[in-house]
């Protein structure tokens, strides 16, 4: 079976720092994984590279079997990615801004489903109005809808919760949830460890460019009885 | 063919939605121009045969064309670089052709309609004939798409609004003002004349004007190989660091 995503041996420099030290790593259909590290670890170096953002040095990354750099069209199509930095377009209002986004996967006429992903991210209300006069919070659900506009089988969600309210949060992991019960597979990236450790069936840790650990939930709190995520995170860490 | 059609269309919204800023003050700015030269030398100058302001009224209209067309490109992509948005068009399968293709066609529509609404606001004050409008309208789409692509290379390459406005300040406005805008290169000095041809935005508006008139500098048909080897050698180039991924895609 085609793994969801394919990440072989994947190395980046940027001049003398090594971002990513030789990446391997395979993550099935239908799982919730977690991909988790201090900062500088490598976490979005992957993610970008896996986007196509980035060109690694060397090795392969595959979305759905299609290699990212040579068939890059089919390895977009099937990735949709939440970045992490608050970007919007501010020409645009909520709708136009995913009616563009859904073109630019070759989806005309798509406002069913936008409707849809509005009403689960509590925007249906936003729906005409311009990307500068919404709140933090609001543009980062728009980057979730941008990021599904297209129904991607795997989505990238790169600290979709940093600035967001308590409540969104909730309604943003049921949303997502569903999304991974229909078989979605979800790439999460987070610094709130809890919600790691609620939602990820497996995870990475990363440290400075490589995994350092790659195990299910279950097995990683295993390693150390009694803990919570965040003390088997820093403790190894702290053994690397 | 789907993403290039929404990529063109969100370009063409872009400056659509400030056309005030984006067409209106290039007209009046063109316009103002116009009066002032005009008033000054209408009375004193005839060039080829014409009056000195329905003379300048083509040069001014395709000045406009290239300025806008590059302004529209190369604004675009940096004003997308520095807030980020960028991303939304790096993420999804659009190829660098359909990138390339959608900004010089938005930017080319930006440089007609200004170019076209100065030739309308300009009427008035200007006897104008149209003796070969295949030559001017080619004149105007190729030297619009030659400066839409050259800001596509300007907005890569800038990583600050300064830098673009130095490409803009020392390349392209010396370029188009010393062109031929607001003279024939026949009432410069031997030097200065030999000089002109190396500029080819000399060749668009020389070209251009000659659909207006009849008459020009040089024939008309050097001025169309001179711009579409221009064209040619800019879109190559473009498509080849758009293709690399240059300044993009690290």
């Amino acid at each position: 079976m085609t793994a969801a995503v394919a990440i072989d041996r994947v190395v980046k420099h940027y001049g003398s720092l090594q971002a990513l030290g030789g990446v391997s790593l395979d993550i099935e259909a239908g799982e919730f994984f977690g991909l988790l590290g201090p900062n500088g670890a490598g976490k979005t170096t992957l993610i970008s590279s896996l986007a196509g953002l980035i060109r690694p040095d060397s090795g392969t990354l595959k979305v759905m079997g299609h290699d990212v750099i040579t068939d890059f069209r089919e390895a977009r199509r099937n990735l949709g990615v939440v970045p992490q930095e608050l970007v919007f377009d501010p020409f645009f209002n909520v709708r136009e801004t995913l009616r563009i986004q859904s073109g630019y996967f070759g989806i005309r006429k798509n406002d069913d489903w936008i409707d849809e992903i509005l009403a689960n991210l509590d925007l249906t209300s936003k729906a005409n109005v311009n990307m500068r006069r919404l709140s933090g919070g609001m543009k980062r659900r728009v980057l979730v809808a941008q990021a599904l506009v297209h129904k991607p089988p795997v989505i990238v969600l790169d600290e979709p919760t940093a600035g967001v309210d308590v409540e969104l949060r909730q309604g943003l992991w049921q949303f997502i949830r569903r999304l991974n019960g229909e078989g979605h597979t979800i790439i999460l990236t987070t610094h709130y460890l809890e919600e790691a450790e609620a939602l990820c069936n497996r995870m990475a840790l990363m440290k400075q460019g490589q995994v350092v650990a790659l195990d299910t939930t279950a097995n990683l709190m295993a390693a150390y009885p009694g803990a919570s995520l965040e003390e088997v995170f820093v403790r190894t860490m702290q053994q690397q | 063919m789907i993403g290039f059609l929404t990529l063109f269309e969100k370009e063409f919204l872009r400056f659509w939605k400030v056309s005030f800023q984006t067409v209106a003050a290039p007209v009046l700015t063109a316009l103002l121009y116009l009066l002032i030269f005009g008033h000054v030398l209408d009375e004193h100058v005839q060039v080829h045969g014409v009056r000195y302001t329905s003379f300048l009224v083509p040069g001014l209209v395709m000045m406009q064309v290239l300025q806008n067309a590059f302004a529209n490109s190369s604004s675009s992509l940096i004003q997308a670089k520095i807030t980020g948005s960028i991303v939304f068009v790096l993420l999804p399968p659009i190829s660098y052709g359909a990138f390339f293709s959608a900004y010089v066609l938005a930017a080319m529509v930006r440089g007609l309609l200004v170019g076209v609404g100065v030739l309308l606001a300009t009427l008035w004050f200007a006897e104008l004939k149209l003796v070969a409008p295949l030559w001017a309208f080619t004149f105007a789409m190729l030297g619009g798409a030659l400066f839409a692509a050259l800001g596509v290379i300007a907005g890569i390459w800038s990583e600050k609004f300064d830098q673009l406005a130095a490409f803009q300040n020392f390349l392209i406005m010396p370029l188009t003002m010393l062109s031929g805008v607001f003279y024939s290169i026949h009432t410069l000095p031997a030097f200065w004349q030999g000089v002109s041809h190396y500029n080819p935005v000399f060749y668009m508006i020389d070209g251009f004007r000659y659909g207006f008139f009849g008459v020009s500098d040089v024939a008309p048909e050097t001025s169309l190989l001179v711009v579409v080897a221009c064209f040619a050698v800019v879109s190559l180039l473009t498509l080849n660091l758009l293709k690399r991924g240059w300044k993009l895609r690290a």
